[in-house]
């Protein structure tokens, strides 16, 4: 057993200052498995995966990989000891080919002086071939971000690695792509490359994974195969509490009005989606599904104005709409959550109180126009305690906080304005599963209280999970809709995928 | 289990801000203070003129005019644009309001029809801004060019003398009220008026907004582009405003008047925490980081260092300031 060992750490240490992110932490990884490691967001993963790739030097322990220590000293360095890292974040050149971005890596570590390209470029082809179709001479740029992340992995896997890490590489991915990498994923494993899989969605783990580690507060709890074991163990473990329900409660069916908050009637920008039509009744949560680039988070922020001109009509608690702007919109009590949090979702940068009186300033300001600092606190401070926001102070900046705190930043910032609608693209991604289905339990709640809540979202479980109802939009309309005991990842996917016009499963 | 129990519990919302002190240890403003002062202490044993009040004096008439022009800069900054053609924009406003007077009009319509028209520029360069989409950099180096060219043209490249300039004119550039001089009034009016609506105001806080993060602001429904453009105005509008005072000042307007200002104002708001890539920044740190400038030239000049190892050291200062703030920003994140 110990000889197909190939990456054993033992007693690893690292602290940022007073912060101990890792413990001493014990892990070893044998050739050819899919390891995948859990755990929240703060647990270390990333922090042992950063040390493993030479970002970060560890303060004691010993990292023995294929027998003998070694002292991993840069990502250069782990590059050339056979180590692949995507990260979650995309580092493509945007101007350069897909083809040259794949070899980018590979430049850095070959010794020669000089480039050759044709030897290059044939090998960065041979390994896109097998991930994907897109022909490697288009620019980055123009691919869509799912297919970008297929790019990065390609780059790692021009390294010849003998260990590829890769870090929520499905957070951006649809369901197909994502199996594709899957069956990629087991394909390199095969091969004897021994692949580390961080995730926060227990399906992936358990349909892909040989076996998985958990970590909370910067230590390794266990390390079990995953047949052995369950998701609600996996769970359990990564929180130190039972989570007894990952999803709240849906709307009763005594419950459910018909009332409609929100109707949409032909909506159409000519371009990306066409003849979009749909009703959102008072206290349900109706999803929207569908493939990335169909044309889900372009119909809500057509809806709010926020990206070019629609035609159709659009009723709010049955009066029209007519929405100049994204202003308007939000004068009109709909907002948008953005699925890129950190793009255009918060400002990082700015304290957490100024993040989340933005939307309307009005709110915290006196007659003049003079911002009231203590009002601006209590604000923040009263959503903060509402979505159970976990930070020190109010004053410190957004990028102090985890990923999911960020997100309840940003979802207060919406819930400032008392909102009548809220669109929500991808609420949960990134997000630990603490935070996650706290997430899923304040819309619920929002729902009851008659906010109107849309979600959007690529992770299927999350939409049968959270939504009443779930609309599915393939190619810019929309392909039908499922609920009930219909809301099935298989009728989903059918309907996103399938080229049958009328299959409308109720 | 008692662990996570705990984690729950420990870390939630707090409106509790840093003690005081500690806050004040942390701000830029503080260093900059110090340092300051550290310079006036030595200073002060080493040139016997230094604690004149006459030194004090032209000192501080140096800096105030530049300071109403690291105002717009600094704001601008926040903004996330920048400006090449403070420099070229305030002489301008000098030769227009001149050339106007020299051909009969009332100095005090022709400052008018001269701010006025400084306004028109940065609206001119709001416009290629926000709705050509070129970058603020190219845009005003195009303008700084355009705008230094103008000013040769009006003035044939000599400067214009002034000398029937009205003295209740030549007051606002060269009078006082006591001992204190009215430029030194005007600049503190600016400064207090515009360092409170930064701080305070609705509608400067969308300006910190729009340069943290231009997405997130659209997102949160502020008409960035708007910002951006009022931004870039009230810098030119300014330099106009400067311009006058200088004229007032000089009696004269010059043509050549103002060259690579820009660079010292830029340097001035980015020594007192400007950042380059838009949502930080405050006035107070930038006027500090004006008066360290001026401070640092005019004590060179007492200690009889060459004028050309002043700029030498004052780009040095800057390498040095941004250097340390950067390590600073690092050991807080």
């Amino acid at each position: 057993m110990q000889d197909d060992v190939i990456l054993n750490i033992s007693n690893l240490s690292k602290s940022f200052g007073p912060v101990k992110a890792l413990r001493g932490i014990d892990f070893e990884l044998r050739k050819g498995e899919i390891h995948a490691i859990a755990g929240e967001n703060g647990a270390g993963k990333s922090t042992l995966m950063n040390v493993i790739d030479g970002i970060l030097q560890p303060d004691s322990g010993q990292i023995i990989l294929d027998g003998a220590s070694v002292k991993i000293t840069s990502p250069t360095k782990a590059q050339r000891l056979g180590i692949g890292f995507v990260h979650q974040e995309i580092a493509l050149c945007p101007d350069v080919s897909v083809a040259e971005n794949i070899f980018m890596a590979k430049t850095n570590v070959s010794r020669s002086w000089l480039m050759d390209y044709r030897k290059l470029e044939r090998e960065a082809i041979d390994v896109f071939k097998q991930l994907s179709d897109i022909d490697p001479s288009v620019l980055v740029k123009s691919l869509s971000i799912s297919n970008q992340q297929l790019v990065e992995i390609a780059k790692a896997l021009t390294l010849d690695c003998r260990i590829l890490i890769l870090d929520e590489p499905t957070a951006a991915l649809t369901e197909a792509e994502a199996q594709t990498l899957f069956a990629i994923m087991r394909r390199l494993a095969d091969q004897g490359i021994s692949i580390i899989y961080i995730s926060h969605r227990m399906v992936e783990i358990f349909d892909n994974c040989d076996r998985v580690s958990v970590f909370r507060d910067g230590q390794h709890i266990v390390t079990q195969n995953v047949k052995d074991v369950g998701p609600s163990d996996v769970v359990n473990a990564m929180v130190g509490r039972v989570i007894d329900e990952l999803y709240p409660e849906k709307q009763r069916a005594e419950a459910r009005s018909d009332e409609a908050i929100l109707e949409v009637r032909n909506l159409s920008d000519a371009k990306r989606f066409h003849d979009v039509s749909f009703a959102l009744k008072r206290g349900e949560i109706l999803g929207i599904a569908g493939l990335i680039g169909a044309g889900r988070s372009e119909i809500v922020k057509g809806i709010c104005q926020l990206e070019g001109s629609v035609s159709g009509d659009v009723l709010l608690n049955g009066t029209p709409l007519k929405l100049k702007n994204y202003q308007d919109s939000i004068a009109n009590g709909i907002v948008y959550l953005s699925e890129d949090r950190k793009g255009d979702g918060v400002f990082l940068d700015l304290p957490i109180a100024a993040n989340i009186s933005a939307l309307k300033l009005e709110q915290v300001a006196n007659g003049m126009g003079l911002i009231q600092s203590g009002a601006e606190m209590a604000q923040a401070d009263a959503l903060g305690r509402k979505l159970n926001l976990k930070c020190g102070s109010l004053s410190d900046p957004v990028s102090s906080l985890s990923g999911g705190n960020q997100q309840k930043v940003a979802l207060a910032k919406l819930l400032s304005v008392n909102p009548r609608l809220i669109f929500l693209d991808e609420p949960t991604r990134g997000v630990d599963v603490g935070a996650k289905s706290e997430i899923h339990r304040i819309l619920r709640d929002l729902a009851h209280d008659g906010v109107g809540i849309v979600v959007i979202s690529s992770e299927l479980p999350e939409l049968i999970g959270v939504c009443d109802r779930v609309l599915v939009v393939r190619e810019g309309r929309i392909s039908g809709q499922v609920a009930g005991d219909a809301m099935t990842e298989e009728n989903i996917m059918h309907l996103a995928s399938v080229m049958d016009a009328d299959a409308a499963v109720a | 289990m008692d662990s996570t129990a705990n984690l729950a519990g420990e870390g939630t919302v707090s409106a509790e801000a840093a003690p005081f002190y500690k806050r004040l240890l942390r701000m830029r403003e503080t260093g900059l203070i110090v340092i300051i002062l550290g310079l006036f202490f030595i200073m002060s044993f080493a040139s016997p003129y230094f604690l004149t009040w006459a030194n004090m004096r032209a000192m501080s008439m140096a800096f105030a005019v530049d300071g109403i022009l690291v105002v717009g800069m600094t704001i601008l900054l926040i903004s996330g644009g920048i400006d090449l053609s403070v420099g070229s924009v305030t002489a301008l406003a000098m030769v227009i309001a001149g050339w106007l007077f020299l051909s009969g009009i009332d100095p005090w319509v022709a400052s008018g029809i001269s701010i006025a028209l400084c306004t028109g520029i940065g609206a001119f360069m709001g416009f290629f801004v926000t709705r050509i989409g070129l970058h603020h950099f190219i845009v005003s180096l195009a303008v700084m060019v355009i705008a230094r060219g103008a000013c040769l043209l009006f003035t044939g490249g000599r400067p214009l003398g002034l000398y029937t300039l009205p003295p209740e004119f030549k007051f606002i550039g060269q009078g006082t009220i006591g001992p204190i001089p009215i430029v030194i009034v005007i600049f503190l009016v600016f400064v207090i008026a515009f360092d409170f609506m930064l701080r305070r105001t609705t509608m400067f806080r969308k300006v910190f907004y729009t340069g943290s993060n231009e997405k997130a602001a659209a997102y949160s429904g502020i008409r960035t582009k708007k910002v951006i453009f009022l931004t870039t105005t009230l810098c030119s509008t300014l330099c106009g405003v400067a311009g006058i005072i200088y004229m007032a000042r000089f009696g004269s307007a010059q043509p050549t008047f103002g060259l690579g200002l820009e660079l010292t104002i830029i340097a001035a708001a980015v020594i007192g925490g400007a950042s380059l890539n838009g949502g930080s920044g405050s006035i107070l740190g930038a006027i500090l980081g004006v008066i360290l400038l001026s401070l640092v030239s005019s004590s060179l000049a007492l200690l009889d260092v060459s004028v050309y190892w002043q700029d030498i050291i004052r780009g040095s200062i800057l390498l040095a300031a941004v250097t340390i703030d950067h390590y600073l920003n690092k050991r807080r994140a």
